[in-house]
Protein backbone atom coordinates (compact mmCIF):
# COMPACT_ATOMS: atom_id res chain seq x y z
CA UNK A 1 0.00 0.00 0.00
CA UNK A 2 1.14 3.28 -0.89
CA UNK A 3 0.66 5.97 1.44
CA UNK A 4 0.82 9.06 -1.13
CA UNK A 5 -2.05 6.89 -2.92
CA UNK A 6 -3.59 6.28 0.12
CA UNK A 7 -4.01 10.31 0.99
CA UNK A 8 -5.07 10.89 -2.83
CA UNK A 9 -7.88 8.63 -2.39
CA UNK A 10 -8.67 10.47 0.77
CA UNK A 11 -8.66 13.38 -0.99
CA UNK A 12 -11.08 12.84 -3.42
CA UNK A 13 -13.51 11.29 -0.55
CA UNK A 14 -13.43 14.58 0.93
CA UNK A 15 -14.66 16.19 -2.18
CA UNK A 16 -17.24 13.96 -2.91
CA UNK A 17 -18.32 13.40 0.94
CA UNK A 18 -18.35 17.44 0.95
CA UNK A 19 -20.97 17.34 -1.90
CA UNK A 20 -23.02 14.65 -0.59
CA UNK A 21 -23.10 16.72 2.58
CA UNK A 22 -24.42 19.16 0.93
CA UNK A 23 -27.38 17.16 -0.80
CA UNK A 24 -28.04 15.70 2.97
CA UNK A 25 -28.25 19.29 4.72
CA UNK A 26 -30.67 20.54 2.13
CA UNK A 27 -32.78 17.23 2.91
CA UNK A 28 -32.20 17.63 6.36
CA UNK A 29 -33.37 21.44 6.12
CA UNK A 30 -36.91 20.93 4.18
CA UNK A 31 -37.19 17.28 6.74
CA UNK A 32 -37.10 19.88 9.80
CA UNK A 33 -39.47 22.22 9.00
CA UNK A 34 -42.05 19.86 7.23
CA UNK A 35 -40.80 16.39 8.32
CA UNK A 36 -41.38 15.42 5.04
CA UNK A 37 -37.99 13.81 2.67
CA UNK A 38 -38.09 16.25 -0.62
CA UNK A 39 -36.98 13.68 -3.16
CA UNK A 40 -36.49 16.65 -5.22
CA UNK A 41 -33.30 17.67 -3.66
CA UNK A 42 -30.73 16.29 -6.37
CA UNK A 43 -32.72 18.04 -9.04
CA UNK A 44 -31.87 21.41 -7.71
CA UNK A 45 -28.37 20.42 -7.82
CA UNK A 46 -28.65 19.37 -11.45
CA UNK A 47 -30.74 22.81 -12.11
CA UNK A 48 -28.19 25.11 -10.41
CA UNK A 49 -25.33 23.42 -12.54
CA UNK A 50 -26.98 22.88 -16.01
CA UNK A 51 -28.63 26.54 -15.63
CA UNK A 52 -24.94 27.91 -14.52
CA UNK A 53 -23.20 26.31 -17.43
CA UNK A 54 -26.21 28.08 -19.92
CA UNK A 55 -25.81 31.30 -18.43
CA UNK A 56 -21.93 31.30 -18.63
CA UNK A 57 -22.28 31.80 -22.38
CA UNK A 58 -23.32 35.31 -21.64
CA UNK A 59 -22.02 36.33 -17.88
CA UNK A 60 -18.32 35.93 -16.62
CA UNK A 61 -18.58 33.08 -14.18
CA UNK A 62 -19.07 34.49 -11.11
CA UNK A 63 -22.17 36.32 -12.12
CA UNK A 64 -23.29 32.90 -14.05
CA UNK A 65 -23.06 30.91 -10.54
CA UNK A 66 -24.96 33.69 -8.58
CA UNK A 67 -27.89 33.89 -10.97
CA UNK A 68 -28.24 30.50 -11.54
CA UNK A 69 -28.63 30.05 -7.57
CA UNK A 70 -30.88 32.59 -7.49
CA UNK A 71 -32.86 31.20 -10.40
CA UNK A 72 -32.95 27.71 -8.36
CA UNK A 73 -33.95 29.84 -4.75
CA UNK A 74 -37.20 30.91 -7.23
CA UNK A 75 -37.94 27.55 -8.54
CA UNK A 76 -37.62 25.82 -4.80
CA UNK A 77 -40.14 28.71 -3.73
CA UNK A 78 -42.46 28.36 -6.85
CA UNK A 79 -42.25 24.41 -6.16
CA UNK A 80 -43.16 24.81 -2.75
CA UNK A 81 -46.29 27.66 -3.44
CA UNK A 82 -47.61 25.38 -6.27
CA UNK A 83 -47.45 21.79 -5.12
CA UNK A 84 -47.18 21.89 -1.02
CA UNK A 85 -48.66 24.77 0.42
CA UNK A 86 -52.10 24.44 -0.27
CA UNK A 87 -51.98 21.12 0.80
CA UNK A 88 -54.41 21.22 4.69
CA UNK A 89 -52.42 18.50 6.46
CA UNK A 90 -51.55 16.12 4.34
CA UNK A 91 -49.93 12.69 4.85
CA UNK A 92 -46.41 11.77 5.08
CA UNK A 93 -46.82 9.26 2.60
CA UNK A 94 -48.94 11.51 0.02
CA UNK A 95 -45.74 14.62 0.94
CA UNK A 96 -43.52 12.43 -0.03
CA UNK A 97 -45.45 11.22 -3.34
CA UNK A 98 -45.12 14.63 -4.36
CA UNK A 99 -41.98 15.50 -4.06
CA UNK A 100 -41.14 12.11 -6.47
CA UNK A 101 -43.55 13.99 -8.92
CA UNK A 102 -41.81 16.81 -8.93
CA UNK A 103 -38.37 15.07 -9.43
CA UNK A 104 -39.62 13.69 -12.03
CA UNK A 105 -41.39 16.55 -13.48
CA UNK A 106 -37.87 18.83 -13.05
CA UNK A 107 -35.96 15.99 -14.75
CA UNK A 108 -38.23 15.76 -17.79
CA UNK A 109 -38.05 19.45 -18.28
CA UNK A 110 -34.34 19.69 -17.82
CA UNK A 111 -34.22 17.06 -20.81
CA UNK A 112 -36.90 18.80 -23.03
CA UNK A 113 -34.72 22.28 -22.21
CA UNK A 114 -31.08 21.10 -22.17
CA UNK A 115 -31.30 17.71 -24.00
CA UNK A 116 -28.93 14.57 -22.84
CA UNK A 117 -25.88 16.39 -23.35
CA UNK A 118 -23.45 16.08 -20.62
CA UNK A 119 -22.08 19.68 -19.69
CA UNK A 120 -19.90 21.22 -16.88
CA UNK A 121 -18.98 24.72 -15.83
CA UNK A 122 -15.12 25.19 -16.53
CA UNK A 123 -12.66 25.21 -13.63
CA UNK A 124 -13.05 28.06 -10.98
CA UNK A 125 -9.29 28.53 -11.44
CA UNK A 126 -6.66 26.65 -13.54
CA UNK A 127 -7.73 23.94 -15.84
CA UNK A 128 -8.70 20.27 -15.50
CA UNK A 129 -4.80 19.44 -15.66
CA UNK A 130 -3.17 21.85 -13.03
CA UNK A 131 -2.55 20.71 -9.53
CA UNK A 132 -0.93 21.54 -6.91
CA UNK A 133 0.99 19.56 -4.60
CA UNK A 134 0.36 19.32 -0.90
CA UNK A 135 2.75 16.69 0.94
CA UNK A 136 3.38 15.14 -2.12
CA UNK A 137 -0.53 14.74 -2.78
CA UNK A 138 -1.78 16.09 -6.10
CA UNK A 139 -4.56 17.97 -5.72
CA UNK A 140 -6.67 20.19 -8.30
CA UNK A 141 -7.77 23.39 -7.37
CA UNK A 142 -11.28 22.55 -8.26
CA UNK A 143 -11.03 20.31 -5.16
CA UNK A 144 -10.17 23.10 -2.99
CA UNK A 145 -13.33 25.17 -4.15
CA UNK A 146 -15.28 22.30 -3.73
CA UNK A 147 -14.43 21.55 0.04
CA UNK A 148 -13.92 25.60 1.20
CA UNK A 149 -17.48 26.13 -0.32
CA UNK A 150 -18.54 23.06 0.96
CA UNK A 151 -16.92 24.57 4.70
CA UNK A 152 -18.30 27.84 3.95
CA UNK A 153 -21.96 26.49 3.19
CA UNK A 154 -21.84 24.57 6.64
CA UNK A 155 -20.66 27.39 8.68
CA UNK A 156 -23.04 30.08 6.98
CA UNK A 157 -25.78 28.07 7.75
CA UNK A 158 -24.55 27.73 11.18
CA UNK A 159 -24.39 30.79 11.82
CA UNK A 160 -27.97 31.93 9.81
CA UNK A 161 -29.38 28.93 12.38
CA UNK A 162 -28.07 30.36 15.43
CA UNK A 163 -28.20 34.03 15.31
CA UNK A 164 -31.05 35.25 12.75
CA UNK A 165 -34.62 35.71 13.38
CA UNK A 166 -35.61 33.42 10.37
CA UNK A 167 -33.23 31.07 11.54
CA UNK A 168 -34.21 30.81 14.75
CA UNK A 169 -38.01 30.73 13.61
CA UNK A 170 -37.27 28.11 11.26
CA UNK A 171 -35.71 25.79 14.15
CA UNK A 172 -38.97 26.66 16.30
CA UNK A 173 -40.86 25.58 13.82
CA UNK A 174 -39.48 21.98 13.57
CA UNK A 175 -39.04 22.05 17.55
CA UNK A 176 -42.99 22.72 18.19
CA UNK A 177 -44.86 24.12 14.98
CA UNK A 178 -48.06 24.75 17.09
CA UNK A 179 -45.94 26.87 19.69
CA UNK A 180 -44.02 28.24 16.64
CA UNK A 181 -47.58 29.69 15.33
CA UNK A 182 -48.19 30.95 18.71
CA UNK A 183 -45.42 33.18 19.04
CA UNK A 184 -46.47 35.02 15.54
CA UNK A 185 -44.19 32.66 13.07
CA UNK A 186 -45.67 31.85 9.98
CA UNK A 187 -44.95 27.95 9.63
CA UNK A 188 -46.43 28.33 5.57
CA UNK A 189 -43.90 30.77 5.54
CA UNK A 190 -40.75 28.93 7.05
CA UNK A 191 -41.57 26.16 4.91
CA UNK A 192 -41.36 27.96 1.57
CA UNK A 193 -37.64 29.31 2.63
CA UNK A 194 -36.40 25.64 3.87
CA UNK A 195 -37.43 25.38 0.14
CA UNK A 196 -35.66 28.02 -0.77
CA UNK A 197 -32.52 27.51 1.19
CA UNK A 198 -32.42 24.06 0.32
CA UNK A 199 -32.65 24.87 -3.47
CA UNK A 200 -29.87 27.79 -2.92
CA UNK A 201 -27.44 25.48 -1.16
CA UNK A 202 -28.16 22.70 -3.72
CA UNK A 203 -27.67 24.63 -7.15
CA UNK A 204 -24.39 26.33 -4.89
CA UNK A 205 -23.10 22.78 -4.87
CA UNK A 206 -24.28 21.70 -8.43
CA UNK A 207 -22.10 24.73 -10.09
CA UNK A 208 -18.91 24.07 -8.00
CA UNK A 209 -19.05 20.46 -8.11
CA UNK A 210 -19.65 20.41 -12.62
CA UNK A 211 -16.09 21.32 -13.20
CA UNK A 212 -15.53 17.40 -11.60
CA UNK A 213 -18.27 15.22 -12.22
CA UNK A 214 -20.30 16.98 -14.84
CA UNK A 215 -24.05 17.60 -14.92
CA UNK A 216 -26.75 16.20 -17.39
CA UNK A 217 -30.21 16.30 -17.24
CA UNK A 218 -31.09 12.87 -15.25
CA UNK A 219 -27.45 13.51 -12.57
CA UNK A 220 -29.83 14.85 -9.64
CA UNK A 221 -31.02 11.32 -9.06
CA UNK A 222 -27.71 9.49 -8.01
CA UNK A 223 -27.07 12.71 -5.92
CA UNK A 224 -30.59 12.11 -4.18
CA UNK A 225 -29.34 8.87 -3.30
CA UNK A 226 -26.12 9.72 -1.75
CA UNK A 227 -27.06 12.36 0.01
CA UNK A 228 -30.08 10.42 1.01
CA UNK A 229 -28.09 8.03 2.56
CA UNK A 230 -25.93 10.47 4.40
CA UNK A 231 -28.64 12.17 5.82
CA UNK A 232 -29.98 8.87 7.11
CA UNK A 233 -26.38 7.40 7.83
CA UNK A 234 -25.99 10.78 9.98
CA UNK A 235 -30.06 10.93 11.70
CA UNK A 236 -32.57 12.51 10.06
CA UNK A 237 -32.72 16.41 10.42
CA UNK A 238 -29.38 16.59 12.26
CA UNK A 239 -27.12 18.66 9.70
CA UNK A 240 -23.56 18.33 11.47
CA UNK A 241 -23.80 15.18 11.72
CA UNK A 242 -24.52 14.78 8.18
CA UNK A 243 -21.11 16.69 7.33
CA UNK A 244 -19.92 13.57 9.26
CA UNK A 245 -21.47 11.05 7.38
CA UNK A 246 -21.06 12.82 4.21
CA UNK A 247 -17.14 12.41 4.68
CA UNK A 248 -17.27 9.21 5.93
CA UNK A 249 -19.77 7.69 2.88
CA UNK A 250 -17.23 9.55 0.55
CA UNK A 251 -14.25 8.51 2.07
CA UNK A 252 -15.51 4.49 2.29
CA UNK A 253 -16.50 4.99 -1.17
CA UNK A 254 -13.24 6.40 -2.37
CA UNK A 255 -10.90 3.74 -0.92
CA UNK A 256 -13.71 0.85 -1.95
CA UNK A 257 -11.59 1.36 -5.48
CA UNK A 258 -9.39 -0.97 -4.21
CA UNK A 259 -11.08 -3.96 -3.08
CA UNK A 260 -13.69 -3.66 -5.39
CA UNK A 261 -13.90 -2.55 -9.90
CA UNK A 262 -15.13 1.67 -9.70
CA UNK A 263 -18.17 0.47 -11.11
CA UNK A 264 -19.21 -0.66 -8.09
CA UNK A 265 -18.50 2.27 -5.94
CA UNK A 266 -22.35 2.99 -5.58
CA UNK A 267 -23.01 -0.42 -3.97
CA UNK A 268 -21.14 1.11 -1.05
CA UNK A 269 -23.70 3.37 -0.14
CA UNK A 270 -27.03 1.32 -1.32
CA UNK A 271 -25.43 -1.25 0.95
CA UNK A 272 -25.06 1.29 3.87
CA UNK A 273 -28.26 2.82 3.17
CA UNK A 274 -29.91 -0.38 3.69
CA UNK A 275 -27.74 -1.41 7.24
CA UNK A 276 -28.59 1.69 8.83
CA UNK A 277 -32.47 1.41 7.70
CA UNK A 278 -32.33 -2.37 8.97
CA UNK A 279 -30.32 -1.86 12.04
CA UNK A 280 -30.48 1.58 13.39
CA UNK A 281 -32.66 3.64 11.68
CA UNK A 282 -32.30 6.65 13.58
CA UNK A 283 -28.58 7.13 12.37
CA UNK A 284 -24.76 7.20 13.40
CA UNK A 285 -25.69 10.16 15.81
CA UNK A 286 -29.37 10.02 16.18
CA UNK A 287 -30.82 9.31 19.52
CA UNK A 288 -33.50 6.20 19.80
CA UNK A 289 -35.92 8.58 21.68
CA UNK A 290 -35.53 11.63 18.71
CA UNK A 291 -35.83 8.42 16.17
CA UNK A 292 -39.04 7.19 17.74
CA UNK A 293 -41.07 11.12 17.77
CA UNK A 294 -40.41 10.93 14.19
CA UNK A 295 -43.22 10.23 11.73
CA UNK A 296 -41.13 8.70 9.02
CA UNK B 1 -62.08 43.09 25.75
CA UNK B 2 -62.61 39.58 24.43
CA UNK B 3 -66.10 39.14 24.25
CA UNK B 4 -67.19 35.32 22.78
CA UNK B 5 -71.23 34.64 21.53
CA UNK B 6 -72.51 31.21 21.04
CA UNK B 7 -69.19 29.79 20.44
CA UNK B 8 -69.42 26.23 18.44
CA UNK B 9 -66.33 24.16 18.17
CA UNK B 10 -64.98 20.63 17.77
CA UNK B 11 -62.57 18.61 15.63
CA UNK B 12 -64.02 16.90 12.58
CA UNK B 13 -67.44 15.59 13.31
CA UNK B 14 -67.31 15.86 16.84
CA UNK B 15 -68.37 18.94 18.73
CA UNK B 16 -66.90 19.87 21.95
CA UNK B 17 -68.29 23.41 23.04
CA UNK B 18 -71.96 24.20 22.24
CA UNK B 19 -73.08 27.68 22.88
CA UNK B 20 -70.17 29.36 24.64
CA UNK B 21 -70.60 32.98 25.41
CA UNK B 22 -68.25 34.79 28.09
CA UNK B 23 -66.55 38.21 28.19
CA UNK B 24 -63.21 39.15 29.65
CA UNK B 25 -62.93 42.88 30.86
CA UNK B 26 -59.90 44.56 31.12
CA UNK B 27 -57.57 44.12 33.66
CA UNK B 28 -59.18 41.15 35.57
CA UNK B 29 -58.49 37.72 36.16
CA UNK B 30 -60.89 35.39 34.37
CA UNK B 31 -60.52 31.81 34.92
CA UNK B 32 -62.73 28.64 33.01
CA UNK B 33 -62.63 26.08 35.67
CA UNK B 34 -63.86 22.60 34.64
CA UNK B 35 -63.03 18.91 35.03
CA UNK B 36 -60.83 16.76 32.57
CA UNK B 37 -62.38 16.83 28.80
CA UNK B 38 -64.66 19.75 29.95
CA UNK B 39 -63.47 21.57 26.71
CA UNK B 40 -61.55 23.82 28.39
CA UNK B 41 -58.50 23.70 25.42
CA UNK B 42 -60.88 23.51 22.97
CA UNK B 43 -61.95 26.53 23.86
CA UNK B 44 -58.69 28.55 24.10
CA UNK B 45 -57.06 27.10 21.19
CA UNK B 46 -60.32 28.00 19.19
CA UNK B 47 -59.93 31.79 20.42
CA UNK B 48 -56.04 31.19 20.08
CA UNK B 49 -57.03 30.08 16.34
CA UNK B 50 -55.56 26.83 16.55
CA UNK B 51 -58.93 24.72 16.27
CA UNK B 52 -61.44 26.26 13.96
CA UNK B 53 -64.77 27.40 14.47
CA UNK B 54 -67.56 25.64 13.20
CA UNK B 55 -70.43 28.69 14.62
CA UNK B 56 -70.72 31.88 16.85
CA UNK B 57 -68.14 34.93 17.46
CA UNK B 58 -65.07 35.84 18.83
CA UNK B 59 -64.65 39.58 19.49
CA UNK B 60 -61.57 40.75 20.54
CA UNK B 61 -60.70 43.89 21.15
CA UNK B 62 -64.03 45.09 18.76
CA UNK B 63 -62.16 42.95 15.81
CA UNK B 64 -63.90 39.67 14.53
CA UNK B 65 -60.90 37.26 14.78
CA UNK B 66 -62.61 34.43 13.50
CA UNK B 67 -61.08 34.49 9.94
CA UNK B 68 -57.33 34.90 11.19
CA UNK B 69 -54.66 32.04 11.76
CA UNK B 70 -53.03 31.85 15.15
CA UNK B 71 -49.86 34.06 13.93
CA UNK B 72 -52.35 37.18 13.23
CA UNK B 73 -54.42 36.55 15.79
CA UNK B 74 -50.94 37.18 18.16
CA UNK B 75 -49.92 40.11 16.40
CA UNK B 76 -53.47 41.40 17.89
CA UNK B 77 -52.38 41.19 21.03
CA UNK B 78 -54.16 37.99 22.35
CA UNK B 79 -51.33 35.37 23.16
CA UNK B 80 -51.59 32.02 24.26
CA UNK B 81 -49.52 30.12 27.25
CA UNK B 82 -50.52 26.40 25.82
CA UNK B 83 -51.07 23.63 27.46
CA UNK B 84 -48.07 21.69 28.98
CA UNK B 85 -46.04 24.66 28.32
CA UNK B 86 -44.72 23.67 25.19
CA UNK B 87 -41.51 25.43 24.67
CA UNK B 88 -38.68 24.94 22.10
CA UNK B 89 -36.96 22.12 23.69
CA UNK B 90 -34.14 22.17 21.67
CA UNK B 91 -33.56 26.01 21.91
CA UNK B 92 -31.96 28.06 24.96
CA UNK B 93 -33.98 29.77 27.14
CA UNK B 94 -32.72 32.81 26.01
CA UNK B 95 -33.72 31.96 22.10
CA UNK B 96 -37.02 31.23 23.45
CA UNK B 97 -37.67 34.74 24.83
CA UNK B 98 -36.25 36.36 21.73
CA UNK B 99 -39.07 33.82 19.81
CA UNK B 100 -41.84 35.55 21.90
CA UNK B 101 -40.54 38.88 21.16
CA UNK B 102 -40.98 38.68 17.02
CA UNK B 103 -44.60 39.87 17.19
CA UNK B 104 -42.75 43.24 19.41
CA UNK B 105 -39.66 43.52 16.25
CA UNK B 106 -43.01 43.00 13.69
CA UNK B 107 -44.23 45.89 15.39
CA UNK B 108 -41.04 48.22 14.80
CA UNK B 109 -39.58 47.55 18.62
CA UNK B 110 -36.28 47.11 18.22
CA UNK B 111 -35.14 46.37 21.50
CA UNK B 112 -35.77 43.24 23.22
CA UNK B 113 -36.42 43.19 26.66
CA UNK B 114 -35.31 40.95 28.59
CA UNK B 115 -34.96 42.57 31.54
CA UNK B 116 -38.64 42.72 32.58
CA UNK B 117 -38.94 38.53 32.01
CA UNK B 118 -35.62 38.24 34.22
CA UNK B 119 -37.42 40.23 36.82
CA UNK B 120 -40.55 38.30 37.15
CA UNK B 121 -38.86 35.04 36.53
CA UNK B 122 -34.98 35.50 37.97
CA UNK B 123 -34.46 31.60 37.76
CA UNK B 124 -34.69 32.32 33.66
CA UNK B 125 -31.74 34.56 33.60
CA UNK B 126 -29.74 32.10 35.82
CA UNK B 127 -30.82 29.23 32.86
CA UNK B 128 -30.27 31.79 30.23
CA UNK B 129 -28.06 29.71 28.09
CA UNK B 130 -29.31 26.37 29.32
CA UNK B 131 -31.73 24.23 26.35
CA UNK B 132 -35.53 24.57 27.82
CA UNK B 133 -35.78 21.16 27.35
CA UNK B 134 -33.51 20.82 29.91
CA UNK B 135 -35.43 22.95 32.48
CA UNK B 136 -37.77 21.70 35.31
CA UNK B 137 -41.51 21.39 35.01
CA UNK B 138 -41.63 24.95 37.38
CA UNK B 139 -39.14 26.92 35.29
CA UNK B 140 -40.38 25.71 31.83
CA UNK B 141 -43.88 26.78 32.65
CA UNK B 142 -42.29 29.95 33.80
CA UNK B 143 -40.46 30.32 30.46
CA UNK B 144 -43.58 29.46 28.66
CA UNK B 145 -45.20 32.48 30.25
CA UNK B 146 -42.58 34.85 29.78
CA UNK B 147 -42.52 33.60 26.14
CA UNK B 148 -45.90 35.04 25.41
CA UNK B 149 -45.25 38.19 27.79
CA UNK B 150 -42.01 38.77 25.52
CA UNK B 151 -44.92 39.47 22.51
CA UNK B 152 -46.53 42.63 25.61
CA UNK B 153 -49.94 40.81 24.81
CA UNK B 154 -53.26 43.17 25.47
CA UNK B 155 -54.72 39.16 26.57
CA UNK B 156 -52.91 36.61 27.97
CA UNK B 157 -54.41 33.10 28.13
CA UNK B 158 -52.97 30.26 30.13
CA UNK B 159 -53.96 26.87 29.74
CA UNK B 160 -53.62 24.75 33.26
CA UNK B 161 -50.65 26.74 33.98
CA UNK B 162 -50.33 23.90 37.31
CA UNK B 163 -50.43 21.29 35.46
CA UNK B 164 -47.94 18.37 37.10
CA UNK B 165 -46.24 20.87 39.16
CA UNK B 166 -45.37 20.67 42.89
CA UNK B 167 -47.88 22.48 45.47
CA UNK B 168 -45.05 25.12 46.15
CA UNK B 169 -44.61 25.92 42.65
CA UNK B 170 -48.00 25.86 41.62
CA UNK B 171 -48.50 28.80 44.99
CA UNK B 172 -45.31 30.18 42.69
CA UNK B 173 -46.77 30.73 39.06
CA UNK B 174 -50.57 32.07 40.67
CA UNK B 175 -48.56 34.57 42.65
CA UNK B 176 -47.13 35.65 39.17
CA UNK B 177 -50.02 35.74 37.92
CA UNK B 178 -51.96 37.26 40.54
CA UNK B 179 -48.85 40.23 40.08
CA UNK B 180 -49.26 40.00 36.48
CA UNK B 181 -52.91 41.55 36.96
CA UNK B 182 -51.39 43.70 39.04
CA UNK B 183 -49.35 45.36 36.95
CA UNK B 184 -52.54 46.01 34.59
CA UNK B 185 -52.71 42.75 32.48
CA UNK B 186 -55.65 41.09 31.56
CA UNK B 187 -55.39 37.44 31.92
CA UNK B 188 -57.81 34.44 30.65
CA UNK B 189 -56.71 31.64 32.73
CA UNK B 190 -57.92 27.97 32.61
CA UNK B 191 -57.26 25.52 35.36
CA UNK B 192 -58.51 22.24 37.07
CA UNK B 193 -56.78 23.23 40.39
CA UNK B 194 -60.51 25.32 40.66
CA UNK B 195 -59.40 26.02 44.39
CA UNK B 196 -55.96 27.89 43.49
CA UNK B 197 -58.19 29.72 40.52
CA UNK B 198 -60.82 31.18 42.14
CA UNK B 199 -58.34 32.61 44.91
CA UNK B 200 -56.80 34.83 42.46
CA UNK B 201 -59.42 35.69 39.63
CA UNK B 202 -62.06 38.26 39.71
CA UNK B 203 -64.36 36.04 37.74
CA UNK B 204 -64.80 32.44 37.05
CA UNK B 205 -66.92 30.12 34.84
CA UNK B 206 -68.04 26.69 34.99
CA UNK B 207 -67.38 24.16 31.94
CA UNK B 208 -69.19 20.99 32.17
CA UNK B 209 -69.24 18.83 29.08
CA UNK B 210 -69.05 21.80 26.44
CA UNK B 211 -71.31 24.15 28.12
CA UNK B 212 -70.99 26.99 30.79
CA UNK B 213 -73.46 25.55 33.72
CA UNK B 214 -72.29 28.39 36.10
CA UNK B 215 -70.49 32.12 36.21
CA UNK B 216 -69.89 34.57 38.84
CA UNK B 217 -67.57 36.38 40.48
CA UNK B 218 -64.78 34.42 42.33
CA UNK B 219 -66.50 34.45 45.90
CA UNK B 220 -70.01 33.35 44.90
CA UNK B 221 -68.22 30.44 42.99
CA UNK B 222 -66.18 29.63 45.94
CA UNK B 223 -69.07 29.63 48.25
CA UNK B 224 -71.67 27.75 45.76
CA UNK B 225 -72.53 24.01 46.35
CA UNK B 226 -71.99 22.58 43.39
CA UNK B 227 -68.83 24.12 42.85
CA UNK B 228 -67.57 23.04 46.15
CA UNK B 229 -68.80 19.38 45.89
CA UNK B 230 -67.86 19.11 42.26
CA UNK B 231 -64.40 21.03 42.00
CA UNK B 232 -63.01 21.66 45.63
CA UNK B 233 -63.45 18.21 46.77
CA UNK B 234 -65.50 18.97 49.74
CA UNK B 235 -69.35 17.96 49.88
CA UNK B 236 -71.25 20.05 52.81
CA UNK B 237 -74.20 17.95 52.74
CA UNK B 238 -71.83 15.22 54.32
CA UNK B 239 -70.04 17.61 56.42
CA UNK B 240 -73.03 18.66 57.93
CA UNK B 241 -74.50 15.43 59.07
CA UNK B 242 -71.18 14.93 61.23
Amino acid sequence: MNIELFFQYIVAGITYGAIYSIVAIGFNIIYNTTGIINFAQGEFVMIGGMTAVTLHSFFPLPYAILLAVIITMIAGALIEIIFIRWLVNPSVLRMIIITIGISILLREAALYIWGEKVRGLPYFTGTSVSSLSIGGVHVSPQVLWVIGISAVIVVALNLFFSYTMPGRQMRACASNRDAARLCGVSASNMITLSFVLSAGIGALAGCVVSPITYVQYESGTGLAIKGFTVAILGGLGNSMAAVAAGLILGILESLSIWVMPTAYKDVISISILLLMLFVKPSGLFGSKEAASLKEF
Amino acid sequence: MLKIKNLESGYGKLKVLRKISIHVNPGEIVTIIGANGAGKTTLLNSIAGLVRLKSGEILFDKQDVLKFPPEKIVFMGCSLVPEGRQVFSTMTVKENLILGAYVQQRRKQRVIDLESIYSIFPVLKEREKQLAGTLSGGEQQMLAIGRALMAKPKLIMMDEPSMGLAPLIVKEIFNIVKRLRDEGNTVLLVEQNAKAALGIANRGYVLETGRIVLEGSSEDLLSNRDVQRAYLGRDLDSEMKI
